[in-house]
């Protein structure tokens, strides 16, 4: 498989402008495997957890719901009003009309009252049991994967070497903030500085406080770790954190497939589909930065 | 600078046109795969006995559930299900305040019980402040008083051969063409000789209130609320529960719940 990419390299299909251009190995078959199971797992997890959060669209701070008493910071619902019934969205007691997606939504004339639509639901039905049955299997995958992954980059170096931040990257900041801002792209082997904040912060904050609070939710695992909801201020602010990450998540998934998109989807996807990777003309990196400014 | 923002504002557009895309391939795409029985299903249930065992092995059989103070006492219980059965059967026990109430123990078992409430009552009582949390997402912290399930169960004698305990309510909790359905669900003997697992006639100091379940309920405090059945009268020791109702264990896992509701 390799022979055949560097075969392609030497025969140039992009030979006009690009020949300066090389194809080097970037992505390990560990991270483009355990990339695809994330992003299964991913996709199933979010569909059925905002199937879940349908049976109380309603997040709240402390141990417990506030029935008697309003601990409340966010909520999806609906309403009858003179207009008819609307869909509304509450954050911190500040309301939004959100009708056609959030609260009340559906094809015209069957409109239902529900939290999050039918399309955004797996399945588009409510069903509570099984969006459970699918959450569980894949919190399976992907906290595995997860555990596969940390082990085979540590062992391979590519945490080391990719991940773990330098000084050198603090300094490159400022300048990565406004290439990125415009678009510029540099197709190096290594990532610059905000990919690793984004990956880093993904695989190292969001994915770990995504499973610890999900377990935190588990009345059977709070009797193994007690001190896990008094750590995370009580397992409805727990549920509250989880639905706060899967927000973080899916904008994490926006902007990366954004920068793909303006990055070069064809390199991108090739390189974490078959491992390889059109980088610049290597012999101009010291002078990119200048020329992009 | 002009022909950068037209590569731009083209690049959102297509970004756009390509997320909704995603998002609008729909969800019922795969609802086909996922009635109770299929086999897709049927492969993704296997997490839920992964997470059983996983979670018995790492909370052992006496981890204790959290319990709390009396100022995490902040609301009346939130009933749910069924708060008011209308069953002749339990408007005539409630109207008498349950003094022909009894509870049977049965099945597998050395000498069967039937035990009126002032019997229970005189066993040996626990009381926890717990926090009670429902499959749908919600919490609530309150204090429950009852009698120790593992008492009960060794008055009764378990004979070897049990697996679970199957609790058999007086309420209705849904009609089908072979008739009304009663609530039941079962556990396995492991959080059933739990320490914090009792049959509750006490909630804030005060007795069992219809809508909580009076006379007598369970609490399973390492499960969550559909593992605890309210309006008992009878618990059958049992070796399976594949013949009875939907074959799954219970009400809720007879409409898809996992069995396990540990998580």
């Amino acid at each position: 498989m390799e022979s055949v990419a560097r075969s392609q390299s030497a025969a140039g299909p992009g030979a006009s402008a690009s020949n300066e251009k090389t194809l080097i190995y970037r992505q390990s078959r560990w991270t483009r495997l355990t990339h695809w199971l994330w992003a299964i797992s991913l996709f199933f997890m979010l569909l059925s957890g905002l199937q879940i959060f349908n049976a109380r669209p309603q997040l709240y701070i402390g141990k417990q719901s506030g029935f008697d008493y309003n601990n409340t910071i966010f909520a999806i619902g609906a309403e009858n009003t003179n207009a008819g019934p609307r869909g509304y969205t509450e954050i911190f007691g500040k309301r939004f009309d959100t009708t056609g997606v959030l609260g009340w939504s559906g094809p015209a004339g069957q409109e239902t009252s529900r939290a999050f639509p039918s399309w955004a639901t797996i399945p588009s039905y409510y069903d509570l049991g099984t969006a459970r049955v699918i959450h569980f299997f894949f919190a399976w995958i992907l906290t595995t994967t997860l555990i596969v992954w940390l082990v085979a980059s540590t062992v391979s170096g590519h945490l080391r070497r990719d991940l773990a931040p330098r000084l050198d990257d603090l300094k490159r900041l400022p300048q990565d903030i406004i290439d990125h801002a415009k678009l510029k792209f540099h197709h190096t082997r290594e990532y610059n500085t905000l990919q690793k904040m984004a990956y880093g912060g993904v695989l190292f904050v969001l994915l770990p406080l995504m499973i610890i609070t999900g377990l935190a939710m588990s009345p059977s695992m709070d009797a193994v770790l007690p001190f896990l909801n008094d750590l995370l201020g009580g397992r409805q602010t727990a549920r509250t954190i989880h639905f706060t990450v899967m927000v973080l998540l899916v904008a994490f998934f926006i902007v990366h497939i954004l920068m793909i998109l303006a990055a070069g989807p064809i390199n991108e996807l090739r390189s974490i589909i078959t491992g390889w990777y059109r980088t610049d003309p290597p012999a101009h990196d010291d002078k990119t930065a200048e020329r992009s400014a | 600078m002009a022909k950068f923002e037209i590569s731009r504002r083209k690049f959102l557009t297509g970004a756009s046109l390509g997320a909704s895309g995603i998002m609008l391939s729909g969800c019922d795409a795969f609802d086909s795969q996922l009635s109770i029985g299929s086999g897709l299903r049927g492969f993704l249930e296997n997490a839920n006995g992964l997470t059983y065992r996983a979670q018995r092995l790492l909370a052992g059989r006496d981890a204790l559930a959290q319990e709390f103070t009396e100022a995490d006492i902040r609301q009346p219980q939130r009933p749910n299900g069924v708060t008011a059965p209308d069953d002749d059967v339990y408007k005539g026990l409630l109207a008498n305040n349950f003094a022909d109430w009894r509870l049977e123990v049965s099945g597998l078992v050395e000498k069967p019980l039937s035990l009126s409430r002032e019997q229970l009552q005189n066993m040996p009582s626990r009381t926890q402040i717990t926090r009670h949390d429902c499959v749908e997402g919600w919490s609530c912290i309150a204090k429950w008083t009852g009698t120790p399930l593992s008492l009960v169960l060794d008055q009764a004698v378990v004979k070897p051969q049990a697996r679970y305990v199957m609790f058999h309510c007086l309420d209705t909790i849904d009609r089908s063409l072979s008739g009304d359905i009663k609530y039941y669900g079962t556990i396995d003997l492991v959080d059933a000789r739990h320490p914090q697992t009792i049959l509750a006639y006490g909630l804030n100091g005060k007795p069992l209130p219809v809508e909580n379940g009076a006379p007598l309920r369970v609490r399973v405090e390492r499960q969550l609320g559909y593992k605890m059945p309210k309006y008992l009268y009878k618990i059958e020791l049992v070796d399976g529960f594949a013949d009875v109702g939907g074959g799954r264990g219970g009400y809720w896992e007879d409409n898809g719940y996992d069995w396990y509701g540990g998580i």
